[in-house]
Order: C-alpha cells, then sequence, then structure tokens
C-alpha cells in the first residue's frame, strides 16, 4: 500500500481557543472543531511525512491507542478534512506552494 | 432640457466617513432624513459612492430577489447585487457607483457590505447585535432573531444610550474595543445614537424563566460571535482576517450568556 501524505491547506484560518483548535475555511466560512488527536494530526501535517509515521509519533506516543486504529481512525479524519477542501491528501510528497 | 447637479453628502458611520454623490435631490433628502445623526460634511471620506438613480425594474442586476445577496470580487472590483441594486466597488481608488431606485433600502444594504469589507482588514467587526452604552462602558447583547435584540433595548433603563438594537459596530482599539452607534435599526425602527464607548462585555441572549448570567468556554463563545458577525465575502483573505478578529474579540472582551425574562430588572445584572 502507497504512503499516504497530508498537507495543510493555506486558506483556512486556525487558531487554538480554549484549548480546542478551530479552523475557518475560507472556501464556505465552514467552522471546524478538531479533538485532541485530530489537532496532533493537523499540526504534523507537513506533506512530507507519510500519514502513519504520523500517526505513530504523534497520536500513538502521546495517546492510549493501538496503531491500526489510531492509523484506521486517522484516514477517516483525513478524508473528512480533504473533503472540506482543509486538508491535501495525496500519495506522493506534497510540497509547499508559495 | 434640464441639466440635474451632482451634489453630496457624508455619512460617517463608526469613524469611517463615507461620501454619497447623487444628482437626485429626492434621494438626497432621503440619505439626510434617514442618517440624520450620522451626516458630518466635515469628515474626510475613506470611500465614495456614485449613485444613480433608475427606474424600478431597469436596474442591472442578475438577481431578481430583493432577499438574495451577491458578492464577488471580478478583475478588480466588488459586485454587489441584490434584487433592488446593483453596485460595484473599486476598493483601490476607494470610489463605487450604485444602481437603484429612490429608496433607502438599497444603499443601506450597500453601506453594512461597504463597511464590512473596510472593516474587516482593520480588525473591526459587524456583528448582528444590539448594543448600549451605559456609564462610559458599552454592553453587547448578541443573537439571531428572536433572541431578543430588541426587546433588551426596549428595556434599557433611562440613563442607558441606544447604539443600536440591530447591527452592531465593533473597532479594534489599541487597548481592546469600541463599540459605535449605528443606524440600521432593528424592530425598534430607531437608528443609534452616534456615540461611541468602550466594549465592557459581550453577552449571547436568551429568553428564559429567570434573569441571569453564566460564564461561556471561549471555543463556545468564538463559534456563537461568529454566528453571528456579518460577512458577505467569499473571499479567503477577507475571512480569515474576520476569523482572527472573532479570536482576537472573544480573547479580549468577556462573553457571557445571559437569559432573561423580559421585565427592566434584568439590566440589575449588566454592571
Amino acid at each position: 500500500m502507497s504512503p499516504v501524505y497530508i498537507a495543510r491547506v493555506k486558506e483556512v484560518a486556525a487558531r487554538s481557543i480554549g484549548g480546542e483548535m478551530m479552523i475557518m475555511s475560507a472556501r464556505d466560512s465552514m467552522l471546524f472543531s478538531l479533538n485532541e488527536t485530530a489537532t496532533a494530526i493537523w499540526q504534523a501535517a507537513d506533506g512530507a511525512t507519510p500519514l502513519a509515521e504520523i500517526v505513530q509519533r504523534s497520536v500513538c506516543a502521546r495517546f492510549e491507542v493501538d496503531a491500526a486504529t489510531a492509523l484506521r481512525d486517522a484516514e477517516e479524519l483525513v478524508e473528512g478534512l480533504a473533503q472540506h477542501g482543509i486538508l491535501k491528501v495525496s500519495n506522493l510528497p506534497i510540497e509547499e506552494t508559495p | 432640457m434640464g441639466c440635474a447637479i451632482a451634489q453630496d453628502v457624508v455619512i460617517e458611520i463608526g469613524a469611517m466617513p463615507v461620501l454619497v454623490r447623487t444628482s437626485s435631490p429626492e434621494f438626497l433628502q432621503i440619505l439626510r432624513e434617514r442618517y440624520g445623526g450620522f451626516v458630518n460634511s466635515s469628515a474626510q471620506p475613506v470611500f465614495e459612492f456614485e449613485v444613480e438613480i433608475v427606474r424600478p425594474g431597469t436596474i442591472p442586476t442578475a438577481i431578481g430577489d430583493d432577499e438574495v445577496l451577491s458578492v464577488r470580487f471580478e478583475a478588480g472590483r466588488w459586485v454587489l447585487e441584490r434584487g433592488d441594486f446593483h453596485a460595484e466597488l473599486d476598493p483601490a481608488l476607494h470610489h463605487g457607483r450604485i444602481w437603484q431606485s429612490a429608496t433607502p433600502y438599497a444603499i443601506d444594504a450597500a453601506f453594512r457590505i461597504v463597511h464590512s469589507l473596510l472593516l474587516a482588514k482593520q480588525g473591526g467587526l459587524l456583528v448582528h447585535a444590539a448594543s448600549v452604552v451605559r456609564n462610559g462602558r458599552a454592553f453587547l447583547f448578541a443573537g439571531v432573531s428572536g433572541a431578543g435584540k430588541t426587546t433588551i433595548s426596549r428595556l434599557a433603563p433611562p440613563d442607558a444610550t441606544l447604539l443600536t438594537d440591530e447591527i452592531s459596530y465593533l473597532r479594534r482599539e489599541a487597548d481592546g474595543y469600541a463599540a459605535y452607534g449605528t443606524p440600521f435599526a432593528g424592530e425598534l425602527a430607531q437608528p443609534g445614537e452616534n456615540v461611541h464607548a468602550p466594549l465592557a462585555a459581550i453577552y449571547l441572549l436568551a429568553q428564559g424563566t429567570e434573569n441571569r448570567i453564566d460564564p461561556v468556554a471561549e471555543a463556545d463563545a468564538l463559534r456563537a460571535v461568529l454566528r453571528c458577525v456579518l460577512f458577505f465575502a467569499h473571499d479567503s483573505e477577507l475571512v480569515g482576517h474576520v476569523f482572527d478578529s472573532v479570536c482576537h474579540l472573544v480573547q479580549r472582551v468577556p462573553v457571557r450568556r445571559l437569559t432573561f425574562v423580559p421585565n427592566f430588572r434584568v439590566w440589575e445584572l449588566i454592571v
């Protein structure tokens, strides 16, 4: 199975408010609130690190969850965020556009 | 053949003077009456509008409904359209043109949009909220239609000054936020006073069986205030500015939930 890479979309505004990561899509002004694990994945989405490695480093190492479950949940999460246009997903590393 | 001479009036809302020029004396009179307390002929305008009065039915708009508003950015200009007006604004030239019939409703909508666009880059906001000044401090009461904005405004004590019962105008200042009066009235059908004061608190309105104030977590405050912000443009840069402004606002100004029964005693809690 080919690795999955994820990168934050630039056209969103994200702020941590009261311990919650709040993200607003500039495309449709929708507001998203991420929980702790989703925030960890969002913050690590650099386009260069495979999702499995992000999950291992940022989720399994910090939260009590097994790797397979964490990866499955992460894949669902990134698919949902990608559908809303706030995360890019690719099977190749995602280069940052200026 | 007669020759109409253009005349203008400067309407200053939120310390943001906007000049409106028209060759229609009738429309000029409508503006002076509607925005009476906000006319300031000596102010230096930050934006100028040319208003062309056209017959109803001949407005160059693709929108057939007076309730549907379209705001888009095209070739360096903002294009605003509703069933009763078509406007084009050039932010670089600080100049716009509007085609409308001789009623105040279209220019009122255009003003709200222009102010929301101008404010966005300055950290200011238009909020669907009533606001009132008491003892030199402003209090904002936010809520969707029916939440009680007009009711809380009606119940305000005699020493309170109404800024608006419908659209509040907030500007970021060095040490917080200031609320300004606006002519944008709700059910009260009464323009606010053209004064401003430091914003002391934001109350999220809920009608209930007792008067009480409850704390609101920052993230919940952000969600609630965002729902009440008036912003019309789907522009990523400006949406980002508005989001940042609301985040900043809820971190700087206390946000509380105000549950109230509609009687004047609720104002005993507003301090």
